[in-house]
């Protein structure tokens, strides 16, 4: 994974605070095109966090985004998108009350030459990219309140892969999912890899991001306590990183490393 | 649910909104009851063109309404907005500009309605501002509104009524003058009429060109010759309502005619006015991307926000709108009355609120729909001018009113917690 050319995308030193407490604490985190980093921790370690400052929801208080080796200004969810920047959150972020299509679009409508809404148009590109998801759904004219937990989820993929991402930030993206759902999820990951496609995939279930991820890195109190190529260390290893902060061997040590662990 | 055939599967296949069809029944029931109890008073042509022209200005302001509370807004001031706003247009027709133009210059009207639109935008620029910058909720920023615009309207006269109203901007407000004539009203007709049919073979051509299933034949005859047949029966009671005698006989002179002694009103311009109002509403509604961005926002304004949409600047959009409405619904109502008072629009917001909530939109946000609540202040309208007619006081005359508010609420709670289960299967 590590060529000459610049991953895709550089966190450098990010920070940002809530009310005096350190959410995310100097984290630096780098992606490669084709790559899946899992980032693991506890709730509240401070994950959707930092990686809802790549996806423009929040500003940093400090740091610097990098794409393609180059400073990224991200101000907005808008920005993030023009970078090729998607995310699925963990709350799916859908908008109960319009259909699948409106909410697939959401923010980037296609518009007929008079500038209003092409309603059939959006349907037509939802129908294509649900049938790739999840052939068996038909329920395009209700409103997303009416769908299944898995419907809602493949409506969240559907947005964020529809737009030709470059990067793609999976918040928990099983947890709302029954076995087979969650291995379609599985399957699709493995696809988008193949196409380049850079993803982090956040979850505190390590066996999830044990199947998937390249790499794993962890985090601690909003603090990065290391990275680690999946293969080179073991799940208990990484359970002790996440519980106690302790560094593995094989693992190259954040901030956040507990100082006597690494010894 | 077991699938039931036969006549719901029928009614399926036309794709009719059935709420809507809910509320005309009840529309229906509320007419024959009233016209029954009150020895036929209700069903007149007569009547009937007076309740379209009352109806007009609430429902104006209601079709704003529905944008503001989808978005999870409420705007409490829109009786007073109402209130300013005409009396700046009546001083500015009737006091300002005749010293430079004289009266009844013909572009008097057309200014103090300029006058006014831009007032009705810039209050709810402000108001929309507060709401969307500062975070103070809709619900006291347009609560204060309530009172700090009446109070303007007091200051710019004092309190003293402004009137005549100019000629022109009179016609805004219906009456004789206010009142289109048979040909024009058939001119609307044939207008709508093929508004109507364009419609539904556009809707037709372009399901096939992207090979989505087509309603069947005789669904699309039903529901294009039902509306047909609405704006048929509209324009019949409309032509059938004719001028007092001594008018007709009056035009009758002036046109040299000498067997015109029935000359029909034919529809009023408020009513035409609302019913344009509600069609623009409708369609910033259900065909921009400003009214996709405002039902989402009424959906999940935190999934709008991290959609790339500027959620600010819709909520701001939103209550300029209404500001705009209410100055429409000024015109109309001070052309009516042929004055500005101090009193004009007063309780009106609560009318308002209750004509968009009895048509169906959801306090709760991201659910309404334009021709519900200008239905819904047709319904509030009827039940009013009913019970006058019935001859019942005013208190009692409240009552009922109140009780049919929550009533239909609840009603229309039961309906979609049915439906909710019903499609969720």
């Amino acid at each position: 994974m590590s060529d000459a050319r610049p991953p895709l995308v550089e966190l450098r030193g990010m920070s940002i605070s809530f009310g005096g407490v350190r959410a995310v604490d100097d984290v630096s985190l780098d992606l490669s095109g084709g790559e899946v980093v899992g980032l693991l921790g506890h709730n509240g370690a401070g994950k959707s966090t930092l990686i809802k400052m790549l996806s423009g929801a929040y500003r940093p208080d400090a740091g610097e985004i990098r794409i393609d080796g180059r400073p990224a200004a991200i101000h907005s969810p808008r920005d993030a998108r023009r970078y090729g920047i998607e995310t699925i959150y963990q709350t799916l972020a859908l908008a109960e009350n319009l259909d699948a299509a409106a909410n697939l679009f959401l923010g980037r409508e296609l518009r007929s030459g008079w500038g209003t809404l092409d309603d059939v148009a959006m349907e037509v590109e939802t129908r294509q990219v649900m049938a790739r998801l999840n052939p068996h759904f038909a329920k395009f004219k209700e409103p997303v309140r009416a769908l299944s937990g898995g419907q809602r989820q493949a409506v969240a993929i559907a947005r964020a892969i529809h737009f030709n991402a470059r990067v793609l930030i999976m918040d928990e993206p099983t947890a709302a999912l029954g076995p087979q759902e969650t291995q379609q999820v599985a399957d699709l990951i493995v696809q988008l890899k193949k196409e380049g496609i850079g993803i982090f995939l956040i979850s505190h279930d390590i066996h999830d991001v044990f199947d998937l991820a390249d790499r794993v890195a962890v985090m601690k109190n909003g603090r990065l306590v290391g990275t680690a190529p999946t293969r080179a260390v073991t799940k208990d290893e990484v359970l002790g990183m996440i519980i106690l902060g302790t560094c593995p061997a094989a693992a190259i040590p954040g901030p956040g490393a507990l100082a006597a662990g690494t010894a | 649910m077991p699938p039931r055939r036969g006549l719901a599967d029928l009614f399926r296949a036309t794709e009719i909104d059935a709420r809507l069809v809910g509320m005309l029944g009840a529309l229906a029931l509320i007419w024959i009851g009233v016209d029954l109890l009150s020895g036929g008073a209700f069903l007149t042509p007569r009547n009937l063109w007076n309740l379209s022209v009352q109806t007009a200005s609430v429902a104006v302001m209601a079709s704003g309404m529905v944008l503001v509370i989808v978005a999870r807004h409420i705007d409490l001031s829109v009786g007073s907005i109402l209130g300013l706003v005409g009396m700046i247009m009546g001083v500015t027709q009737a006091e300002f500009l005749p010293k430079y133009l004289g009266f009844d210059h013909p572009l008097i009207w057309v200014i103090a309605f300029i006058v006014g639109l831009a007032v009705g935008a810039a209050i709810g620029l402000l108001q929309g501002a507060i709401v969307a910058y500062l975070g103070v909720p809709a619900f006291i920023v347009t609560l204060g509104g309530l009172l700090v615009w009446r109070g303007c309207a007091w200051w710019v006269t004092s309190g003293r009524t402004v009137a005549p109203m100019d000629d022109a901007f009179r016609r805004m407000g219906g009456g004789i003058e206010g009142a289109i004539g048979a040909n024009w009203t058939w001119v609307v007709a044939l207008i709508a009429f093929a508004a109507i049919v364009w419609r539904t073979l556009h809707a037709r051509r372009r399901r096939r060109q992207v090979g989505f299933a087509l309603r069947p034949i005789w669904a699309e005859v039903t529901v294009a010759g039902l509306a047909c047949l609405a704006v048929w029966l509209v324009v019949l009671v409309a032509n059938s309502y004719d001028l007092p005698p001594r008018v007709a006989e009056r035009i009758a002179a002036e046109r040299g005619l000498t067997q015109g002694l029935s000359i029909a009103h034919g529809l009023a311009l408020p009513v035409l006015i609302a019913v344009g109002v509600g069609i623009v509403v409708t369609f910033l509604a259900t065909r921009t991307r400003f009214g996709r961005y405002v039902f989402a926002l009424g959906g999940n304004p935190e999934a709008t926000e991290l959609s790339g949409v500027d959620t600010r600047r819709v909520t701001v959009l939103v209550f300029v709108l209404m500001g705009m409405l209410c100055a429409v619904a000024a015109a109309i109502s001070s052309a009516r009355l042929n004055a500005a008072t101090n009193a004009l629009g007063m309780l009106d917001e609560l009318y308002v609120i209750a004509a968009a909530v009895i048509g169906g939109t959801s306090l709760g946000g991201g659910l309404g729909t334009v021709a519900g609540a200008m239905l819904g202040a047709l319904v509030m309208q009827s039940l009013q001018s009913g019970m006058v007619l019935m001859g019942l006081d005013t208190p009692l005359q409240n009552i009922v009113v109140g009780l049919v508010l929550v009533v239909a609420v609840w009603l229309d709670r039961l309906y979609r917690s049915r439906t909710l289960k019903g499609s969720a299967g």
